[in-house]
């Protein structure tokens, strides 16, 4: 057998098991497409109902999505989702990803869920590498204190006091760990800034809008 | 050359054990052994990968010039375990989050294109098959044993979030062990997993010694008692 017939025959096996497996993955992606996604939703769906009670809005916040991009207030410069819930098309809450960009060990992901009267209805920490036994505090299965920011707003503690104790404002900070509460305090902080002063535009975008809210 | 089945199994679940004698596939091992129910998901999702890809190579091992295998085996092993991955994601989506990065590095496990290199490439598929799901059924014990160690020092519970693997469930698996228990770091944190791991590998080393002097010891005793 010449090199040439040798070789041709070893790239025909090849060609014909890349053919084969591609084949198997395509299927089997196609056939948990959408299984993979209505978890993903339920996922979602679950995690925002620990923030604002199903009963509260009656529109599919998972699909009433946009994304926006505010580096100053979300933290990030990638694009943040956001979720609209509504009930009887009036507003009633929002629900964001923002980024505290600020942690001990990278960035800390948050859930924050905000109503239309700007009260905060919660916080939780989506994705963090902070310190286990010491920053890791901020995780809801960790300790209770991402309990606290429930029904915060900007009026309530004052905008100064939207700090930690150790900094003379009104939020815990854990033994041995400030700058992870510190950092969850400020974006949570920046977040309802961003709230406050977009809301009337955040609810009015029609859902999968792409692109920047001015 | 050919082993019985019998040896296939222990060699794969105890004498070759990929995780203590081996050392195959470390990176997994330390770092998703925080917990059993961590550990038990990666085993038995290396341990379905190791069967279909064992399977697959052995039934298509004629067909494959010896040049061109190892390209083969690499895509083989992709397929699987991208397919299990699309799985896992699909059905255990609590369990695919916490695994996370570590179920797509499945096909990295040496010990997967280890056993289709060294087994399923000489042997038939029967074969095949119960090396594939020995070596992963040791892989998984090295895991679970880990994992138990390392939960109940560095947490003081055991099957803690049973319910990510056996749905609502296993929510009422999860054992207290330890009472108030306030938890040891070290055993959580990376260097808990190496220790962990050198202290399970000396006692294998025990209990495998503890057995070869046990054989070696009963012909010596029936000799002294002809002699006497």
């Amino acid at each position: 057998m010449t090199p040439l017939r040798s070789m041709g025959i070893a790239a025909l096996i090849l060609t014909g098991f890349a053919t084969v497996g591609t084949v198997l993955v395509a299927v089997t992606y196609t056939s948990t497409k959408d299984i993979i996604a209505e978890a993903q939703r339920a996922a979602l769906e679950a995690s925002l109902n620990q923030l604002v009670p199903a009963d509260r809005y009656d529109n599919r916040v998972v699909e009433d999505q946009i994304e926006v991009v505010a580096p100053e207030w979300l933290g990030t410069d990638e694009p943040v989702a956001v979720y609209r819930a509504r009930k009887n098309g009036q507003p009633v809450a929002l629900f964001a990803t923002p980024t505290a960009p600020d942690g001990y060990s990278g960035p800390i992901q948050l859930l924050v869920g905000v109503y239309a009267d700007g009260a905060l209805a919660g916080v939780r920490v989506l994705a963090h590498k902070e310190t286990p036994g010491l920053g890791d505090g901020i995780d809801e299965k960790r300790s209770p204190w991402i309990l606290a920011f429930a029904g915060k707003s900007l009026e309530n503690p004052w905008p100064d006091a939207w700090k930690v104790k150790k900094d003379g404002g009104v939020f815990d900070q854990f033994t041995g760990a400030t700058i992870t509460p510190r950092a969850v305090v400020k974006a949570t902080r920046k977040f309802l800034d961003y709230v406050r002063t977009h809301r009337e535009q955040l609810f009015a975008v029609p859902p999968t809008a792409k692109g920047q809210l001015s | 050359m050919s082993q019985s089945y019998r040896e296939i199994l222990k060699n794969g679940v105890w004498t070759q054990n990929t995780g203590f004698v081996a050392l195959l596939g470390l990176c997994p091992l330390l770092a998703t052994s925080n917990s059993v129910v961590n550990g038990l998901g990666l085993g038995l999702a290396t341990t379905l990968v190791l069967l279909l890809s064992n399977v697959a190579i052995s039934l298509i091992r004629n067909l494959v010039r010896p040049e061109v295998r190892i390209p083969v085996f690499v895509m083989v092993i992709a397929c699987v375990v991208t397919a299990v991955e699309l799985a896992m994601h699909a059905f255990l989506p609590g369990l695919y989050t916490v695994l996370g990065i570590f179920i797509p590095l499945i096909v990295t496990n040496c010990c997967v294109i280890g056993r289709a290199e060294a087994f399923a490439f000489k042997n038939g598929v029967a074969k095949s098959a119960v090396d594939g799901m020995a070596t992963g059924l040791g892989f998984t014990l090295a895991l679970v044993l880990l994992g138990a160690l390392r939960e109940i020092l560095g947490q003081g519970t055991l099957f803690g979030q049973a319910e990510l693997l056996f749905g609502e469930a296993g929510r009422g698996l999860t054992l207290h062990v330890l009472d108030d228990y306030r938890g040891f770091l070290l055993a959580i944190l990376p260097p808990g997993a190496f220790i962990g791991l050198g202290c399970l590998i000396a006692i294998k080393n025990v209990l495998d010694a503890h057995a070869k002097r046990r054989a070696a010891a009963k012909p010596a005793v029936a000799l002294q008692e002809v002699q006497a």
